[in-house]
């Protein structure tokens, strides 16, 4: 019995029987199951509806040393139906895709909608789409992950492991991480689009121990991005061939110069800047959060109201270009149509240093048309899984090089008294994106344009607005990078979105800087 | 009825996985349940959602060889090609030399985690519990925005060996920050629990948002430095996990962690914290309810990690107690740092001059040696003179030890269970007083309100 007939022969008389296995999203009975959940949502009253089917595959691989830790290999499949009704709301979701549970989730999905009335003041309003009649989008991927035999995994990581060891490592974790997000999308708006979305996560993390004087230092592979790509990613990574780097520095940095607190030139790696980026420009440039839709969770933002900052707020200097993207080749958050139905633009967030947009879903664009003179979502909403209901979630939102053909050694040798940070450290800021606290995974000093040894300790402490303006050299377009968070939180119940910043290296003058190795004993 | 998959239902998912089996081991883990949701801002519903599912991991076994396979497909081919993919994999994994042999079956304690009222809390009763708050609000001038989350469901494990191990349970989070319109003042509450109707009730949640907000306009800049503070018990609570986190025995034993002595060894049998400071552990308790047993169907009993500031126990999973000789520690249900009697205001009354702290945000690890976090004061911070709340103060970031906190302490109140979790939704049980503590470090002030 092929797919096709299994599900005619069981669809009235079995209700509960699931695809089994789950279809390939191209096929003609998930298109049918789609349109049957949107017509059962109009019907039962939705102004608007769009459903989502979803497959997640993820495989993990973890090893410590010379052992394996843990394979697991995850997929789950479902659907989940998003509707208005009167400008209000309402989302449901099974993982039974069948006939009548399409119809049963999207009538459940009008019926929470009505219930979300009575707490109702401004109705919802959608910005237009474009129509897609059969949209189909992939991941640029050269080798698919899941096709790879687990041993080669396993391999490439115990190599690494032993590298590292040999080169003075007392403990090493490793781990490779693939996902796989097959998406079909349909919506009352005449769209109708099935996606395959790729993302990799190579990881190592060395520990050097000082067991006389009861001291230990990290070194992760921060330099190695988590890309929207496969598994030649992972082979470019060279884990093995970088390892042994990684634990040297480990090692150096037991016996490191502690930080002396004080305010230096910072010359940031592109690896540890575009964690600044997200944290200080991706995030509270989010419209929902500039309106106050997170403010029981992830925050407000000190870019508000629209009205009084959008072409005011001096960021940062004349030369500071800020883009939102979602089509970066290999980036996290590349994709051919968000959640909403939306192909994603490339657009300016800062111009010239200045606020000009924000990031924009379609029930967003009616709150700031007056200010923006947009009448169209900048394609920015995501949804974890088909089990979630999709919201604003940033793009890739990257710091564009400057014209000068710069490198970092070009910004080293430019600084006198200076600290050089590469590499993500611990991370924290406010929940209006003030005030931040940055650590990192390498720090060296900087002395009369030179690099003079490694420093530890370092945190640095600032203001947004302070520290953007600080910004006086920024890397040309050869030392641009990417990289990225592969789980950043948002939202109630909370989400992960995995998103790219693509940065230059820069340097920021005269910021604070605090040790924080003060408490040790 | 209870959501979830029943102990029967589970058993018998688990027993057609086992049939299916190859493997020379095999361990089931079945989660299933409804998680509702509605989400509110601007004194109005934005989204809500309620979803189903259940998902089940395999893991299979060769010898000292393991992986496991994830599905929520749960028909005959779903189940056989998570079991096809377990035992692929695990064939191909190399031998892992830490891997413990399947549990024999275990005897766990009676949790009654699940109430039917939480269980049938559903969207039109969660609109109503916003509308209750976002009318406050209204009427208020304020602008309300919160969360309203209930899950429930059913956990299980079981493996080849005959070791089966089930658990239902409901939860509850309503968490809500109210803003004044000119974005100057902004107050938080929040409530938790396993069972709805004994979590504070929308109305009062609001009013003490709402007064939080209101007396946090026009706040005054103070100096960065030590101050005694008040912690509020959510603010404790947002603490007191992260050092829990810390206490893995291996990584003491192997030099990398705060509880690891200088020289080698633990700090087991010292004294850590101030004498009047207990910390356990215990599914059991009627504040707490959490499971019984771990993801491989170790029971979790009552654990004190820290009896009268005494270092007592750390975490042990099986294979590192079986290297070390002792009996395995698991972590897991939920934590309570054992209070007084003395109310907020009580401890208040106490201090001359010093802050009152509603909770913390951003919370993030400096230093692993000295259990150094950074994070900021939010929605609510106020300066104490006299023993009385008299101004709003601008937020701080800190950066200080949940250690060094708890040998500065000063006073503890009366515990009770708080929303801590930091995305304010349904989290681990956490049950703290707030406490009274001196020397607290803040190293700058935050603009953000």
């Amino acid at each position: 019995m092929d797919r096709r007939s299994f599900l005619g022969t069981t669809a009235g008389a079995a209700a509960a029987a699931v695809l089994a296995p789950p279809l390939p999203q191209t096929d003609p009975v998930i298109r049918d199951l789609c349109l049957r959940a949107l017509e059962a949502a109009r019907g039962a009253g939705a102004s608007y509806a769009d459903v989502r089917v979803g497959r997640n595959r993820s495989q993990s691989v973890a090893t410590r040393e010379q052992q394996i830790t843990g394979a697991n290999e995850s997929e789950t499949f479902g659907f989940g139906v998003r509707v208005l009704v009167d400008g209000a709301w309402g989302f449901a979701a099974s993982r039974e895709l069948t006939r009548d549970e399409v119809v049963k989730v999207a009538r459940s999905a009008v019926a929470q909608a009505r219930a979300n009335r009575r707490a109702t003041r401004r109705p919802v309003t959608l910005a237009p789409v474009d129509p897609v009649q059969d949209g189909r989008w992939q991941s640029p991927v050269e080798i698919d992950p899941f096709k790879v035999p687990l041993e080669d995994k396993v391999q490439l990581l115990l190599a690494a492991n032993a590298a590292a060891l040999q080169a003075g490592a007392r403990f090493v974790n490793s781990s490779l991480a693939f996902f796989l997000q097959e998406k079909t999308y349909a919506s009352t708006d005449d769209v109708f689009t099935v996606q395959q979305i790729y993302r990799c996560l190579p990881q190592m993390t060395v520990t050097a121990v000082d067991p006389a004087a009861g001291g230990f230092e990290t070194r992760n592979s921060a330099e190695i991005a988590p890309m929207g790509l496969g598994y030649e990613w992972v082979l470019k990574a060279d884990l093995a061939g970088n390892a042994p780097r990684w634990a040297e520095e480990a090692v150096r940095k037991l016996t490191a110069k502690s930080v002396e607190a004080g305010t230096y030139d910072l010359v940031l790696d592109p690896h540890h800047l575009f964690l600044t980026i997200h944290e200080s420009i991706a995030h509270p440039t989010e419209l929902d959060r500039v309106l106050g839709y997170e403010a029981n969770y992830a925050g407000t933002s000190f870019a508000a109201p629209p009205e009084a900052v959008l072409g005011k707020l001096k960021w940062g200097p004349e030369f500071m270009t800020i883009q939102g993207d979602r089509s970066q080749a290999g980036s996290l958050s590349a994709c051919g149509w968000d959640d909403d139905g939306v192909a994603p633009e490339t657009y300016q967030i800062i111009r010239n240093g200045v606020l000009v947009d924000y990031q924009t879903t379609r029930d967003q664009v009616e709150w700031i048309r007056p200010y923006t003179g947009r009448t169209r979502s900048h394609g920015c909403s995501y949804a974890e899984s088909w089990a979630d209901v999709q919201f604003q979630r940033m793009p890739n939102v990257s710091l564009l090089p400057g014209e000068r053909d710069l490198t970092v050694d070009d910004l080293i040798a430019a600084t006198d008294t200076g600290i050089y940070i590469v590499g993500r450290g611990s991370y924290s800021i406010d929940q209006q994106r003030y005030n931040f606290q940055f650590g990192g995974q390498a720090f060296y000093e900087i002395q009369g344009g030179k690099i003079v040894g490694m420093l530890k300790d370092v945190a640095y402490q600032s203001r947004t607005l302070d520290f953007w303006n600080s910004l006086d050299l920024l890397g040309g377009p050869r030392s641009y990078a990417l990289n990225g968070s592969f789980n950043d939180g948002k939202g109630q119940p909370s989400q992960s979105n995995a998103v790219s910043h693509g940065c230059p290296p820069a340097r920021f003058r005269s910021v604070n800087v605090i040790n924080t190795g003060r408490y040790r004993g | 009825m209870a959501e979830g998959l029943s102990r029967e239902e589970a058993r018998r998912l688990a027993d057609r996985v086992f049939a299916l089996a190859r493997a020379e081991g095999c361990q089931v883990s079945i989660g299933s349940g409804v998680d509702g949701n509605t989400r509110f801002a601007a004194n109005q519903i934005s989204t809500s959602g309620d979803t189903a599912n259940a998902v089940l991991t395999v893991s299979a076994r060769f010898g000292k060889r393991q992986a496991s396979a994830t599905t929520n497909v749960f028909d005959d081919a779903g189940l056989a090609r998570a079991v096809e993919t377990s035992e692929r994999l695990a064939r191909l994994a190399p031998e892992n030399p830490e891997l413990m042999p399947l549990l024999p079956p275990q005897t766990y304690g009676e949790v009654g985690a699940s109430f039917p009222v939480t269980e049938r809390l559903d969207a039109a009763q969660r609109a109503d519990a916003v509308r209750t708050a976002a009318d406050a609000c209204e009427a208020a001038g304020l602008q309300g925005a919160g969360f309203v989350q209930r899950t429930a469901g059913a956990s299980a494990v079981a493996n080849s060996g005959g070791l089966f191990a089930h658990h239902h349970s409901s939860d509850a989070a309503y968490t809500l920050t109210v803003r004044t319109p000119d974005g100057r003042g902004s107050g938080w509450a929040g409530t938790a629990h396993n069972d709805w109707t004994r979590m504070t009730g929308a109305a009062a949640l609001a009013d003490r948002a709402i007064a939080k907000a209101r007396g946090s306009r026009e706040p005054v800049a103070l100096e960065p430095g030590k101050y005694a503070v008040v912690l509020e018990p959510t603010a404790v609570g947002n603490l007191l996990g992260l050092m829990a986190f810390a206490m893995n025995a291996r990584a003491a034993d192997e030099g990398r962690s705060f509880f690891a002595k200088r020289g080698g060894g633990t700090k087991l049998g010292e004294r850590v914290v101030d004498e009047r400071v207990t910390v356990l552990s215990d599914p059991g308790d009627p504040d707490l309810l959490e499971q019984p047993f771990t993801g491989e169907g170790l029971p979790v009993g009552r654990t004190v990690w820290i009896e009268r500031g005494v270092l007592k126990n750390l975490a042990y999973d099986r294979f590192w107690a079986d290297k070390q000789g002792v009996a395995p520690v698991p972590f897991g249900g939920g934590i309570k740092l054992a209070g007084g009697t003395a109310t907020t205001a009580e401890l208040i009354a106490q201090v001359p001059r010093g802050l009152l702290v509603t909770r913390f945000w951003y919370i993030r690890a400096v230093d692993q040696r000295s259990l150094l976090f950074t994070g900021l004061t939010r929605d609510g911070l106020f300066l104490i003179e006299n023993g009385r709340v008299t101004q709003a103060v601008r937020n701080f970031r800190f950066n200080e030890s949940p250690v060094i906190m708890l040998n500065n302490l000063e006073a503890i109140g009366r515990a009770e269970r708080v929303a801590a979790s930091e995305s304010g939704g349904v989290g681990g049980s956490v049950v703290v007083p707030p406490l009274l503590v001196r020397e607290f470090t803040f190293t700058s002030i935050s603009e953000a309100v």
